[in-house]
C-alpha cells in the first residue's frame, strides 16, 4: 500500500498532527499535505520544548553539565551519561577502573531494556492495542526500581561521573539483576505470542513504512532504523567504547526494511542486552569504581573531540570543543532521533495515514532529544 | 578502511587540507579543511565514497584571533598587567570599530560575557573579523572511519553554498545551524526556522548573544 | 385512568423500562469494560467509589452533566446538537421489538428483525451528521471511514440475515427464538439440518456486529492514535456522553441480537428454566467477549478492514446463502 493513490484527486487538505496528538508522543507537529488518507506531504515542525542544551553547555563547567545529559533523552539517560563521560575522559586522559566499566555497561543495559520495554508498549498503543503497554510498563518497573537503588533516580539519570561512577552497586542490585534477567528470558516468549505473532499487528506492520538502506545513508539515519534496513551499524561494535568488546553479543540486522524489521530488531536488541548484562554480572571485578586522580576543575586540554556511543535510538555522538578552561567552548550534540525523523518526510510520502502512524511509531522518537 | 583512498580524492579538490588525526586521543580520523566555494566538491567526494552524514554545526571563534594575536605579542606572564592597562582604552576602540563594522550591535554586546568566552576582553583591539566555522561530520557504516569537514566564513557574512542536494539530511542540518549561528546557506530550498519560532532574529549559539 | 387502554400503559411501563435498561447498561458496560480491561491488563481498574468502584459511573456521568455544552465556533450548531441525539434513539427504539423472553417483549413486531435493522442503519447518520457538523478535519475523516464501512459490513450482515430468515421463514423475533426453543441443539448457530456453515455464520454475524458498533479492532471511527477521538473530537461534556451511551446501547442491541437469531434467546441449553435471565447471561458473555477482544487486538488499518469484509466476509456469506437455499431444496 506504499504508493499513491491512483488518481489523486489534485484535492488536498492540510492535516495538523499535534503539537499535541496521542500518536506523536509529546510535543511534536507534523504538517501533514493529505489526499484523502493520502500522505502528500509530511512536515515535521520542531522546537516546542527546546531548551538549547547546547548554549547551557557553554555557560557551566564541565561537570556541571552531567545533570542535562539525563533530560535529552529520558528513556536512555545513561547512555547519554555515558557519552559524555567518555568524551571528557577521551579529552582529559582520565583512566576508568574496571569495575566502574562494568556498572557502566550494565545499567546502560538494563536502561535500554527499560527504553525498548516502553518504546514496545507505546508503539502497540499506537497501533490500538492498549494491553501490552501495561505488560511492557510491569516489566520496566522492575528495572526502574532496580535502578533506583543505585543511581537514586528513576527516569533522568545522572549516574556516571568522569573517571567512574558514583556509587557502588551490592550484592542486592547484583541478585536484582539476575533476576530480571530471568524473568525477562520468560517473558520474551510471551510478548511474541501476545503481539508478534498477532495476524492484525503482522499485516500492520509487514511490507509497510520502507526506509530502504540507502535512503538511510543520505539522511545519516542509524540504530534499528537502520539495522531494520539491513545495515549493520552498532556503535558497540563498529567503535568500540568501554569495555563493549569483551561481550559476546550479536547485532540484530533485518533486511525487510520495513516496519516489522525495525520491530524485530528492537526486541531481539533486548535479548541481546539481556546476554551483556548476564556476561558482565558473571565477569564483574573487584576494585574502586571512581578513578584516584580526577582533578576538581577539570581543564582538558585545547581542541575539538568527538565521542559516540549507541542509544536505544541509534548514535549519539557529541563534539566537544575545549579552549582549555573549565567550561567547554561549544558542545554540539548529535542526537540519534533528530536524524531518524528527517527521515519521515520522505519515507511517508504516499502512505495511508494509520500507516504513516505506524512508520513514525516504527522510528522510536523521543521529542526532547530532538529538541534538546 | 584505506587512508589513502579518501585522501587522495578529496586533496585533488583545491583549497583543501587535509590532515590525519589521532583517533585514540580526538575520536575522529581525518579533518579536511575546505573553502566554502569547494565545500560541495568534497562534499561529493565522501558521498560518492559511502559516507553518511552524522551532523553539521558551528563553532563560534569570537576572540579567536584576538587570542592569537596576543599570544605572539606578549609573554604569558605580563597577561595580567597589559589586561588591566587595556581596559580604558578598549572601550574606547569599541566604540571606533562600531562605526566601521557591519555589525557593531554584537560586537559591543560581546564584553559582557566573559563566563562564556574568556578571551572575549581583548578582542576590540583587534580589528579583523573572527571566524565562524561549519563543521561537517560524516561516518561510514561498514568500516569505521569519521571525516569532520571544516570551513571558515567570516563571522559578518557567513556564507556557505549548501549540501542539501547531496545529503537530503542536510536540510535540517543546516535550518539548525543557520538557527542557532545565522550562517547563510547559499542555494538551501526551505530555509525557515527550525528549532527557533518562526519570526526569530537572535543566534543564540553565537558568543555574542544575550538572553 | 378508565380512559386509558390497558395496552398503552404496558406499553408505556415498557418503554420507560427499556430506556432506563439502556441508560443502566450504557453506564455500567463502562464499569465492566473498564474492570475487565483492567484485569486483561495485569490491574485493578476502578475501586475508589463505591464497592468495587461501583458508583464510578455514576461519577462519570455527574461530572460530565455538570460540564459546560459548549457550541463550538463555525460548526453547523443544528447538526452538532442533534447528532448525539440521532445516535441515541434508535437505540432505544430497536428494544421495542426485541424479546427478552416468551412474555417480556414490548411490541411483538411481525416485521421485528426488519425494523430493528432500519434503526440501527440511522446510527451511522448520526455520527456523519455529528462529524460533518463538527467541522473538524479528524471528525470528517472518521466519518468518511464510518459510513464506508457500515456499507461494508451491513451487506455480509443482512446476507446471513437472509440465510437466516430462510430457515425460519419469519421475521418475527419471538417466532424465531420460539423455533429454537428446546435446548442448544435446537439453536441456529448449530442447526447444521440447514447449513453446515452456521457457526461460520454465526463467526461472520459476530464480526460485522465487532464493525457496525465500531468495536475494537474495528474501531476506525475513534481510532485515537489517529483521529485523536475521530467524530466525537469536538464534543464537550453530555454531548459526547450521549454518543458514548449511544455506542454502548448499540453494543447492547447487537448482543442481543446476535443471542435471539443465533443462540436461542430466552431458552436455556439443557431446555430447562426458560426464562429473561438465560438472555441477559448470553447477551453480557457476548458483550464480554466484545471487550475482551477490544483488549486483546490492535487495530486494523482501514483498507484491511474494508478487504475482509468484500474479500473473504461477503463471499462466505453468500456461499452460505446458496448453500443452504440448495440444502431446504433438496431436505
Amino acid at each position: 500500500m506504499n504508493a499513491f493513490a491512483p488518481n489523486p484527486t489534485n484535492e488536498t487538505f492540510v492535516l495538523n498532527l499535534g503539537p499535541q496528538h496521542p500518536a506523536t508522543h509529546g510535543v511534536l507537529r507534523i504538517k501533514l499535505v493529505m489526499d484523502g488518507e493520502y500522505v502528500v506531504e509530511a512536515e515535521p515542525v520542531l522546537g516546542y520544548i527546546h531548551r538549547m542544551h547546547e548554549k547551557m553547555g557553554e555557560n557551566r563547567t564541565w561537570a556541571q553539565f552531567m545533570p542535562n545529559t539525563g533530560r535529552m533523552d529520558y528513556l536512555h539517560a545513561l547512555a547519554y551519561n555515558h557519552n559524555f563521560a567518555c568524551i571528557v575522559e577521551r579529552a582529559a586522559g582520565i583512566e576508568v577502573p574496571e569495575r566502574a566499566e562494568f556498572i557502566r555497561v550494565i545499567t546502560s543495559e538494563l536502561n535500554r531494556i527499560s527504553s525498548h520495554l516502553l518504546w514496545f508498549g507505546a508503539f502497540i498503543l499506537d497501533l490500538g492495542g492498549f494491553s501490552p503497554l501495561l505488560y511492557a510498563f510491569d516489566d520496566r518497573e522492575q528495572i526502574l526500581d532496580l535502578l533506583e537503588t543505585v543511581t537514586g533516580s528513576r527516569l533522568t539519570y545522572c549516574y556516571f561521573r568522569f573517571g567512574g561512577v558514583y556509587n557502588d552497586i551490592d550484592e542486592n542490585f547484583e541478585a536484582g539483576a539476575r533476576a530480571f534477567v530471568a524473568r525477562m528470558r520468560e517473558r520474551m516468549p510471551m510478548y511474541h505470542a501476545l503481539v508478534t505473532k498477532n495476524i492484525i499487528l503482522m499485516k500492520r506492520l509487514t511490507d509497510i513504512g520502507h526506509v530502504p538502506a540507502e535512503m538511510c545513508r543520505k539522511y545519516g539515519a542509524t540504530g534499528p532504523v537502520a539495522r531494520g534496513a539491513g545495515i549493520d551499524f552498532d556503535v558497540r561494535k563498529h567503535e568500540p567504547f568501554s569495555i563493549y568488546p569483551r561481550f559476546d553479543f550479536d547485532i540484530p540486522v533485518y533486511h525487510e526494511a520495513d516496519s516489522m524489521a525495525r520491530y524485530m530488531v528492537r526486541m531481539d536488541e533486548i535479548e541481546q542486552s539481556l546476554r551483556i548484562i548476564e556476561q558482565a554480572l558473571g565477569a564483574m571485578p573487584e576494585g574502586p569504581v571512581m578513578a584516584e586522580k580526577v582533578p576538581k576543575t577539570l581543564k582538558p586540554p585545547k581542541g575539538d573531540y568527538y565521542h559516540a556511543v549507541e542509544t536505544a535510538r541509534g548514535s549519539f555522538g557529541i563534539r566537544a570543543v575545549s579552549d582549555g578552561t573549565n567550561t567547554p567552548w561549544r558542545l554540539k550534540l548529535r542526537t540519534p532521533s533528530y536524524s531518524n525523523l528527517i527521515v519521515f518526510g520522505e519515507a511517508a510520502r504516499g502512505m495511508l495515514l494509520p500507516d504513516a502512524l505506524a512508520l513514525l511509531g516504527s522510528l522510536d522518537l523521543v521529542i526532547p532529544e530532538i529538541d534538546r | 578502511m584505506d587512508t589513502d583512498a579518501i585522501t587522495r580524492p578529496l586533496e585533488a579538490v583545491p583549497t583543501t587540507a587535509v590532515k590525519t588525526v589521532d583517533y585514540k586521543a580526538r575520536g575522529f580520523h581525518l579533518e579536511v579543511s575546505v573553502s566554502p566555494q569547494h565545500l560541495r566538491d568534497v562534499v561529493t567526494v565522501l558521498d560518492r565514497t559511502g559516507f553518511f552524514i552524522e551532523t553539521i554545526t558551528g563553532v563560534d571563534w569570537l576572540g579567536e584571533k584576538a587570542a592569537l594575536r596576543k599570544e605572539a605579542e606578549a609573554a604569558a606572564a605580563a597577561k595580567a598587567k597589559a589586561a588591566a592597562a587595556k581596559a580604558a582604552k578598549a572601550a574606547e576602540e569599541a566604540s571606533a570599530e562600531v562605526s566601521t563594522e557591519e555589525s557593531p550591535a554584537p560586537k559591543a554586546e560581546k564584553a559582557p560575557a566573559p563566563v562564556a568566552a574568556p578571551e572575549a576582553p581583548k578582542q576590540p583591539e583587534v580589528p579583523q573579523t573572527d571566524d565562524l566555522e561549519a563543521v561537517y561530520d560524516f561516518n561510514r557504516y561498514d568500516t569505521l572511519f569519521r571525516v569532520a569537514v571544516r570551513v571558515r566564513v567570516p563571522r559578518d557574512t557567513p556564507e556557505i553554498p549548501t549540501i542539501s542536494e547531496i545529503y537530503p539530511a542536510a536540510h535540517w542540518h543546516e535550518r539548525e545551524a543557520r538557527d542557532f549561528f545565522g550562517f547563510t546557506f547559499a542555494g538551501h530550498p526551505y530555509m525557515v526556522p527550525l528549532l527557533l519560532p518562526e519570526d526569530a532574529d537572535f543566534h543564540p549559539l553565537r558568543k555574542d548573544f544575550t538572553a | 385512568m378508565f380512559f386509558i387502554d390497558a395496552e398503552l400503559i404496558r406499553l408505556l411501563a415498557f418503554v420507560l423500562g427499556v430506556i432506563g435498561f439502556v441508560a443502566l447498561n450504557a453506564a455500567y458496560l463502562v464499569w465492566l469494560e473498564r474492570k475487565e480491561a483492567g484485569h486483561i491488563q495485569r490491574r485493578i481498574g476502578p475501586k475508589e467509589v463505591g464497592p468495587f468502584g461501583l458508583l464510578q459511573p455514576l461519577a462519570d456521568a455527574l461530572k460530565l452533566m455538570t460540564k459546560n455544552l459548549i457550541t463550538p465556533d463555525g460548526v453547523d450548531p443544528i447538526l452538532f446538537k442533534i447528532a448525539p441525539i440521532l445516535v441515541m434513539v434508535p437505540a432505544i427504539m430497536s428494544f421495542v421489538t426485541l424479546p427478552f423472553s416468551d412474555t417480556l417483549v414490548a411490541r411483538n413486531l411481525d416485521v421485528g428483525l426488519l425494523a430493528v435493522f432500519a434503526f440501527a442503519s440511522i446510527n451511522v447518520l448520526g455520527l456523519l451528521l455529528g462529524a460533518w457538523g463538527s467541522r473538524n478535519k479528524y471528525a470528517v475523516i472518521s466519518a468518511a471511514r464510518v459510513v464506508s464501512q457500515n456499507v461494508a459490513y451491513e451487506i455480509p450482515m443482512l446476507v446471513i440475515i437472509v440465510t437466516l430468515v430462510m430457515i425460519t421463514g419469519t421475521l418475527n423475533l419471538h417466532e424465531i427464538v420460539t423455533l429454537q426453543t428446546g435446548g442448544f441443539w435446537h439453536w441456529n448457530v448449530l442447526k447444521f439440518s440447514a447449513s453446515p456453515l452456521m457457526p461460520v455464520a454465526f463467526i461472520i454475524f459476530f464480526i460485522c456486529m465487532l464493525a457496525e458498533t465500531n468495536r475494537a479492532p474495528f474501531d476506525m471511527a475513534e481510532a485515537e492514535s489517529e483521529l485523536v477521538a475521530g467524530a466525537f473530537t469536538e464534543y464537550p461534556g453530555m454531548g459526547f456522553g450521549v454518543f458514548f451511551m449511544g455506542e454502548y446501547a448499540n453494543i447492547v442491541v447487537g448482543t442481543s441480537l446476535a443471542t435471539i437469531l443465533f443462540l436461542g434467546g430466552w431458552d436455556c441449553p439443557l431446555g430447562l428454566f426458560p426464562g429473561v435471565h438465560w438472555f441477559l447471561i448470553k447477551m453480557y458473555a457476548l458483550i464480554f467477549v466484545v471487550i475482551w477482544i477490544r483488549w486483546t487486538y490492535p487495530r486494523t488499518t482501514f483498507y484491511g478492514l474494508l478487504n475482509l469484509s468484500w474479500k473473504i466476509l461477503i463471499p462466505v456469506a453468500f456461499f452460505n446463502l446458496i448453500l443452504t437455499s440448495a440444502m431446504l431444496k433438496v431436505f
